[in-house]
């Protein structure tokens, strides 16, 4: 028996893998919301993809010199992360899975925050109440329960009147990042179900990177992903998620169409993890090096490198780009080595909003207990 | 002066739903089948009609989606009170229970509360089919960041769940539902305990008998019973079960010396086990005799033919009465 995958139409894609211009048919009902792009909007969509690929290689190279317990990279879905991060208005709110690293950061998260989650040093990592922190919410390591979450942060837009005046400046939208691998997961569809249901200002955004760990996404569909979504009755597009102006201008419509009252919608984005799931992962025992050879034509960097040279920019964004990252990695570096364990008391601080008798109890319990394994107690 | 009503439970709990909801806009009652029906239970009846269909409602068939939904909502500064239909249909819940809900506010370092309810009608004695029966009270006591209550009267049902809705924390509401029905006084004026207050429900002096819901109206017979035989048997009431308030369930323990623990719940792992742990470990020089459980057995909740074997009843706690006494 095999395994039979419907073929979607060519996806929304503006640029080809060589990066010139050449939207597909379903490209073109987008096209105008590329309109709006300045040169400087494509400098910041350029530079935030570099950078981040380059804190993703620090990272993980963090990890490597036994400095985290855990990263998860993203390299190769830069353009999924940064076309759809920039499609936000500033009062929307995000709900990530846990590899949406350059999300945050564009939202406002300092990157070493990031990595105290993965360093070990808290359970959350930011400040989500912030407003410095771009409403971008905590990381969900349990596949797919932020969908919910995020659902039901659309209703309570929704039920407060913050959405659906028809106001695209002010009217608020939810976004939602999860993967291939999640999409099995029965909260994906009872977030879908709640979200049609209440018609929630929302966007469903699933990037499509090939993999859950070692389980290719033939495993998890015999449909195409976004086929998922127009099940539920959501408008549903599939695009190229290594090409950042599809990422950009389709996030960007559908956030607008979702804000003013339209409902929810859902983008399937077809990217590649080129690196590992995590860095407990070996890809080397699942995937052939064709496969990864053939993604690495797609890349989005090199791709929108290409298209933005031909448009003639300078060859200082290129190198000061690069010079950034460089400095965003040594800063990165630093300071996260110079996270520390917290105070053990504050393992029973917050587990509870109001007083709690056994949290005081224990804490105490464990404060005296230590003193006495200090050298004067012995 | 006290306004003093008599009410059963169920109508007490509207009641107290009924108060949450015009004391607070953004208080929402979720779950299936809550609207129009007033839930299969009733106790939400009415109350669509009056707040609509936005504060009370009904939602898609996804124990999951409503509490999944309601966390966002929390976050959004909403407070959900959600229904799950029946004990043995929280499960589809439990990952959004207990590794989310109970954990946001840890997360976020204290910056965000979870003010969500779950209410949900346990236990047995209604004859009914599988899944219907059950007391899963003690997956969530083991569970850091929820707080689990249950009331054994109408009184405290009305104080309790508003009580709860106002608790910044995440609340598991078990509700007795074979005590939906039965009549007793409600005080509308004010409310004499705390949400996470034990209670001692009749005094005694000679065995200490420790039950939590429904148990307590069969302890409370268990010592009517005694009485006539000449045993004093005090009566406490958790009222809720994590955290736990020891005070009192210690000052009768020191006071009687002889303590039984009755619960509906199969009783390995079980909140009674905990109760009897730490009372040995506290109040052991005050025991006569080993803290005694009763309990559900052990087996899946029995078809209802036969859960009159399988719940503790009056005669099974004098049982245990005896055996302490005989210490």
């Amino acid at each position: 028996m095999t395994l039979h995958t419907e073929q979607a139409p060519e996806p929304v894609r503006f640029l080809s893998a060589d990066g010139t211009f050449a939207p597909t048919p379903a490209a073109e009902p987008f096209l105008a919301r590329l309109d709006s792009l300045t040169d400087a909007h494509h400098e910041r969509f350029y530079r935030d993809m570099v950078s981040v690929r380059a804190f993703d290689r620090e990272a993980t190279n963090l990890q490597r010199q036994g400095e985290m317990a855990l990263f998860p990279p993203s390299e190769g879905q830069e353009g999924a992360q940064v076309g759809s991060a920039h499609a936000a208005r500033p009062q929307d709110h995000i709900f990530p899975s846990y590899r949406e690293h350059v999300v945050g950061m564009i939202r406002g998260v300092d990157p070493v925050n990031i990595l105290s989650l993965m360093r070990g040093v808290t359970l959350g990592g930011w400040d989500p109440t912030d407003p410095k922190n771009g409403n971008f919410h905590l990381y969900t390591l349990v596949l797919g329960s932020q969908t919910l979450h995020a659902t039901g942060y659309a209703m309570g837009q929704l039920f407060d009147g913050a959405s659906g005046t028809g106001n695209v400046e002010t009217d608020e939208a939810t976004i939602v990042y999860f993967g291939d691998g999640s999409t099995s997961e029965g909260d994906v569809s009872e977030a879908l179900v709640f979200a049609a249901s209440h018609q929630t200002p929302q966007v469903f955004f699933l990037q499509n990177n090939q993999w859950a760990i070692s389980v290719p996404v033939s495993v998890q569909s015999r449909t195409p992903l976004y086929l998922r979504g127009a099940g539920f009755g959501l408008p549903s597009v599939q695009i190229d998620g290594n090409d950042v102006l599809a990422s950009y201008a389709v996030t960007s419509q559908f956030l607008d169409e979702a804000r003013v009252g339209q409902g929810p919608r859902f983008i399937e984005a077809m990217t590649y993890r080129m690196g590992a799931h995590t860095t407990s992962d070996d890809p080397t025992k699942y995937r052939t090096n064709e496969e990864r050879a053939e993604w690495g034509q797609r890349d989005p960097i090199v791709r929108f490198e290409a298209y933005l040279r031909a448009r003639g920019a300078s060859e200082s964004l290129f190198t000061s780009a690069a010079e950034d990252a460089k400095d965003l990695c040594a800063d990165v570096r630093a300071r996260t080595l110079a996270l520390e364990a917290p105070d053990f008391p504050t393992m029973f601080e917050h587990v509870y909003s109001e007083e709690h008798p056994r949290m005081r109890e224990q804490s105490d319990w464990l404060t005296r207990y230590e003193a006495s394994m200090t050298e004067d107690n012995r | 002066m006290s306004e003093i009503v008599n009410m059963p439970m169920a109508k007490a709990l509207n009641a107290g739903l009924r108060a949450a909801l015009a004391a607070d806009e953004k208080v929402l009652l979720m779950g299936e089948d809550i609207g129009p029906l007033g839930g299969v239970f009733r106790i939400t009846e009415g109350l669509q009609a009056e707040f609509g269909p936005r504060r009370v409602q009904d939602t898609p068939l996804a124990e999951s989606g409503i509490v999944g939904t309601a966390i966002g909502l929390a976050m959004r500064g909403y407070r959900p009170v959600c229904e799950i239909q029946f004990d043995g249909f929280i499960y589809p819940a439990f990952d959004q229970i207990v590794s989310q809900l109970a954990k946001q506010t840890n997360r976020h370092g204290g910056t965000l509360s979870m003010p969500v309810v779950i209410r949900v009608p346990y236990g047995g004695h209604i004859g009914a089919v599988e899944h219907h029966q059950e007391s899963p009270e003690a997956y969530f006591a083991h569970t850091a960041g929820l707080r689990v209550v249950s009331p054994s009267t109408p009184n405290d049902a009305y104080w309790m769940i508003q009580e709860a809705i106002q608790s910044n924390d995440p609340v598991l509401f078990f509700e007795p539902k074979s005590r939906y029905w039965p009549k007793g006084e409600v005080n509308l004026t004010e409310s004499q305990l705390g949400l996470h207050q034990s209670r001692v429900a009749r005094e005694g002096t000679d065995v200490t008998l420790i039950g939590h819901g429904a148990m307590v109206s069969t302890l409370l017979q268990a010592a009517e019973v005694a009485a006539g035989e000449g045993i004093s048997a005090e009566v406490v009431d958790l009222r809720s079960i994590s955290p736990i308030d020891y005070g009192p369930l210690l000052d009768s323990a020191r006071k009687t010396g002889r303590v039984v623990v009755a619960q509906e719940a199969p009783e390995n792992a079980s909140v009674g086990s905990e109760i009897a742990a730490t009372l040995a470990e506290k109040a052991f020089y005050s025991l006569e005799a080993p803290v005694l459980r009763v309990s559900g057995f052990d087996t899946p909740f029995p078809a209802a033919k036969l859960e009159g074997l399988y719940l503790p009843d009056a005669d099974r706690v004098l049982d245990a009465v005896d055996r302490a006494l005989a210490y």
